[in-house]
């Protein structure tokens, strides 16, 4: 079945054998944006995290069929003119990463925090990235990030 | 016709006099009762503990009131999340307003730093503060006044070898005529019993102690005993199923204990580990009890388990969970359940990271309304993320509204026998006003 997504500002017509599919699939295989990842599969990791009309969502856990016309926006839709965003630039500037399998959920997490409250303290930090793992430890470089773009 | 009117020139001076009497005698009654009222409700204040005065306890008794007030959950209407423990502040939203749970650390000022064991025994009994305030009911008294000097005394002494923590709580947000304390009294003269529990000699020291645990200190009734107007538990309706912060808490008498598959193993499983093989996970403000329970001995809540299990003593046999049927003209709700719920529920029982079971095993699928399947839809299971137990992702961003709506009656349709729920459009727009996702 065809269904129509608006991805990044872009609306696109895919076509989905299965309605049940989940969003990040079709993200990945069917539109090429590599940015979110599948990590457990299973809403738990937030590797596979992207926006829904602003706000931040596991999308490996997204059937296809339900998104309607409701706005998606992955790491890809965070670049200015081609170039890395500020909180993107920020991350490479602390380089904040490790594998970084779980940055690019990371920064989508990060993104709306930063969307709704510019300049939050370090505890509104911790408690919005809790939901985000990262195996390799990287945490306190990710914080200094997200405060180095909240700064600048 | 008024008094004076009776009382004119036509009556004569006898007659008038009469009535004078009359009048004064009833403001000397009226003060009468007035006064005994003041005498019945007035508390006197005890005196403060002198400054510097270090109570002193043995450590097995600090120890044996940690493990206490962990069974009376304690911590979690004293303690804001993320903030110092029993330093209070906590808002407790009631029908009648806000309580705020005050500060038990033992700072002079703003805790219980100045009250001795017998303030704080009479607050714990008569729901009374050490300067003789009238305390609201939100403080289960009404149950912790069952429990012995002994453990209330343990209690106290764990309190007071905790760090002192200057916290000044809210003032609690009670509209008139609520925010009168005095009319605690006559709520207590009306609903609190403190004749103490004597053991029934018939039953096992078991059945007794969780019989003590469940009834006094772990105040299981107050969410599973429904209300009255005066929010009250209704004496004649004991553990006939209640609520909690808009949960709906299951009956533990016989209308759900045996028939919903539950022996005293599997309840004992559940509520100290917050899961069972059959029946799931706690979820709500259920898994803050079963975090409580987690960390005191088994043997307590192998008690607990045995009291509760009996309530329904005679109850009739077990039902067997109900069949998936799966429904032929659903529509796209079967893609979204597919996608969103079936990985984890429909994979085996308890299977993966997530313990997630089949959903016919689900109290919450099978329960008369649809509060607790919306809630644990909407904000998913939080509770355990932290110590790696069952976990399930909140969907109340990854789907609308109406989503949610028809995914809960599918859910109730596919995976119970139990009448459609006519709530769940409600429910939904309830919970999406309380709010709760991180």
């Amino acid at each position: 079945m065809k269904i129509a997504l608006n991805v990044n500002g872009r609306v696109q017509e895919v076509d989905v054998g299965d309605p049940s599919t989940p969003l990040l699939y079709v993200l990945r295989n069917e539109l090429g944006l590599h940015g979110p990842r599948f990590g457990c599969g299973l809403g738990q990791c937030g590797a596979c995290m992207v926006h829904i009309d602003g706000e931040p969502t596991f999308s490996c856990v997204l059937p296809v069929i339900a998104l309607g016309s409701r706005k998606v926006t992955t790491l890809e839709g965070l670049l200015v003119d081609g170039k890395p965003g500020k909180l993107q630039q920020a991350f490479i500037d602390e380089e904040a990463a490790q594998c970084g399998y779980c940055i690019s959920g990371m920064v989508m997490r990060a993104q709306s925090l930063l969307d709704a409250k510019p300049h939050p303290t370090d505890e509104e930090i911790r408690n919005h990235m809790a939901t985000n793992l990262c195996r390799c430890g990287t945490h306190i470089a990710i914080m200094r990030a997200i405060r180095r773009a909240a700064t600048a | 016709m008024s008094r004076n009117a009776i009382a004119g020139p036509a009556s004569g001076d006898g007659q008038a006099l009469m009535s004078v009497r009359n009048i004064a005698l009833g403001c000397v009654i009226a003060l009468l009762v007035l006064a005994a009222g003041l005498w019945w409700v007035w508390r006197p204040a005890i005196a403060a503990l002198p400054e510097h005065s270090a109570v002193l306890a043995d450590r097995k008794n600090i120890a044996h009131g940690a493990d206490l007030a962990t069974v009376g959950n304690c911590a979690d209407c004293h303690t804001v999340s993320g903030r110092p423990l029993f330093s209070g502040g906590r808002p407790l939203p009631t029908p009648f307003g806000t309580i705020y749970g005050s500060n038990l650390t033992p700072d002079r000022t703003t805790g219980i730093g100045a009250w001795s064991e017998e303030a704080f025994k009479r607050a714990m009994r008569e729901g009374v503060d050490r300067k003789g305030r009238q305390l609201y009911p939100a403080f289960p008294y009404d149950h912790f006044t069952f429990a012995t000097d002994d453990d209330i005394r343990s209690i106290y002494d764990f309190l007071m070898s905790r760090p002192a923590v200057e916290n000044q709580v809210p003032a609690n947000q009670l509209p008139f005529p609520f925010n009168i304390r005095l009319m605690v009294a006559g709520w207590k003269l009306l609903f609190l019993h403190q004749d103490p529990l004597h053991p029934e000699p018939t039953q096992s020291e078991e059945w007794n102690r969780g019989r003590y645990l469940v009834e006094g200190l772990g105040h299981c009734g107050s969410c599973h005993t429904p209300r009255n107007m005066l929010g009250a538990e209704k004496r004649g309706q004991r553990y006939a199923g209640g609520v909690a912060d808009n949960w709906r808490a299951p009956p533990l008498d016989a209308s759900l204990v045996k028939r919903h598959r539950w022996t005293v193993d599997h309840l004992t499983e559940y509520l100290s580990t917050g899961w069972d093989r059959d029946h799931g996970v706690a979820a709500g403000p259920m898994a803050d009890v079963v975090k409580n329970l987690g960390q005191v001995s088994q043997d307590e809540v192998h008690a607990i388990a045995t009291y509760v299990v009996s309530l329904s003593d005679g109850a009739e046999q077990p039902t067997l969970p109900s069949a998936d049927k799966p429904i032929a003209d659903a529509g796209s709700i079967v893609a979204v359940y597919d996608g969103a719920c079936a990985r984890c529920h429909n994979s085996g029982r308890g299977v993966g990271p997530s313990n997630a079971l089949s959903l016919t095993l689900s109290t919450a699928v099978q329960g008369p309304n649809s509060a607790n399947a919306v809630r644990a839809i909407m904000y998913g299971i939080q509770d355990y993320r932290t110590h790696g137990g069952p976990y399930m992702p909140a969907f109340d961003r990854i789907l609308t509204d109406e989503q949610i709506a028809a995914l809960t009656r599918y859910v109730r349709t596919r995976y119970s026998d139990q009448p459609e729920w006519t709530d769940v459009e409600a429910e939904v727009a309830k919970a999406r006003h309380e709010g709760s996702s991180p």
